[in-house]
């Protein structure tokens, strides 16, 4: 059967251990149901993330970035979640001086007991970057050459 | 140390444009303490030009490295066979590295990556400050410690201007008035007695005057 719209964008999530992730095999364990573009990367704290990882992410042609980190003030090593808030601002504002829309990466803040929320997150951020197409950047494209001496 | 930052991607596009192989070469001494030009930032500048490569069809291909200090031939020399297979080179030291990587390959365009602002110090993290204005002839031990040629914005000698207020200066309250804090510095080291002396005008040949300054050290010579 043809879909009506052919595009599936495929997310990126990078998922805080200590909330978002529980939250998201919460969302599993409640048998919610969420789009199945996404793809989970579990980290210590949002705080490990740098700007590269998120640029990265948009070279190799993801079409969203999502970061889910823990409610502001409620972070496992206090201010990680708002050290990558900032880093995410800062990738946001690279990406559109780029070509790329900064709505493409965005930050949340989920607590361990939010399953619901999550797997609505997810359909957000979906039809969100689902409005915006895919990413133009073609990962065939994309030639990293890291030059390395001695 | 010497503090840049970057320059957006835009200008980055615009100052690359028609070129195909395109090496970002970092350095890791100042411009990377002061993370503008270090190998994390040569890897951020690098995807970002990458995507606007691809989104504007600009068929960039773009090589990292980073050496450890660009405004050293000896290190740049280590380097020569990678620079060799780039078309052009995007160098995110300070002015002195562009020069210096440019100097070397005498037909080989380089092109700076970053706006280099001040010598300064880290203040706060993320904050850096402008602390020495290179003048040639230093006079900071007359001054507890602090510039009043880069720290004051009249770079006044013999201050203060009188226009302070609140310690603030009155040229830009978000600073703190230099002679404010020249006095208070003075104050606390016992040698107030230092602001009764009328400094006499500098001698300002030391400074940007009829070209580059240049320092010759005949006992390093060969
Ligand atoms: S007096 Fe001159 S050399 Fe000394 S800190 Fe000020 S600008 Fe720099
Ligand atoms: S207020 Fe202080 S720092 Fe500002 S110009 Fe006057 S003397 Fe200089």
């Amino acid at each position: 059967m043809m879909r009506a719209n052919p595009f599936e964008p495929k997310i990126v999530a990078f998922c805080c251990h200590y909330c978002a992730y529980a939250a998201a095999d919460l969302a599993g364990s409640m048998r919610l149901q969420y789009p199945t573009n996404i793809r989970i990367i579990r980290t210590p704290c949002t705080g490990k993330l740098e700007v590269e990882y998120f640029m990265r992410a948009f070279e190799y042609g993801a079409d969203g970035v999502l970061v889910a980190g823990c409610e502001e003030g409620s972070c496992h090593f206090i201010e990680g979640n708002l050290m990558a808030k900032r880093r995410v601002n800062y990738a946001r504002e690279l990406l559109s001086e780029s070509g790329l829309e900064r709505k493409r990466l965005r930050m949340v803040n989920i607590s361990a007991a939010m399953g619901t929320v999550f797997a609505e997150t997810v359909k957000d951020m979906i039809e969100t970057v689902r409005k915006l197409g895919p990413n133009p950047v073609r990962s065939d494209h994309v030639n990293v050459k890291q030059e390395i001496h001695r | 140390m010497i503090v840049a930052q970057r320059k957006r991607i835009p200008e980055l596009v615009e100052i690359l444009k028609g070129n195909k192989r395109i090496l970002v070469l970092g350095c890791g001494t100042c411009v990377a303490v002061c993370l503008a030009g270090g190998e994390r930032e040569v890897s951020i500048i690098s995807s970002a030009l990458r995507i606007a490569s691809n989104v504007q069809e600009l068929d960039f291909e773009i090589g990292e490295l980073t050496i450890e200090r660009q405004c050293d031939n000896v290190f740049i020399e280590e380097a020569a066979e990678t620079i060799e297979k780039y078309d052009v080179i995007l160098s995110l030291g300070c002015g002195a590295g562009v020069q210096a990587v440019a100097e070397r390959y005498a037909e080989k365009p380089v092109y700076p990556g970053l706006n280099t602002a001040f010598i300064g110090i880290l203040e706060e993290r993320g904050l850096w400050a402008e602390k020495c204005a290179a003048c040639g002839s230093c006079v900071l031990h007359q001054y507890g410690g602090i510039c009043p040629i880069t720290r004051c914005a009249k770079h006044m000698l013999n201050g203060p201007c009188g226009g302070s207020r609140e310690d603030r200066c009155e040229v830009r309250p978000d600073l703190s008035c230099a002679w404010q804090l020249i006095y208070k510095r003075l104050k606390g080291i016992g040698q107030l007695d230092r602001l009764r002396k009328i400094e006499q005008p500098k001698n300002w040949r030391m400074n940007l005057d009829g070209g580059c300054r240049v320092i010759v050290r005949e006992d390093h010579r060969i």
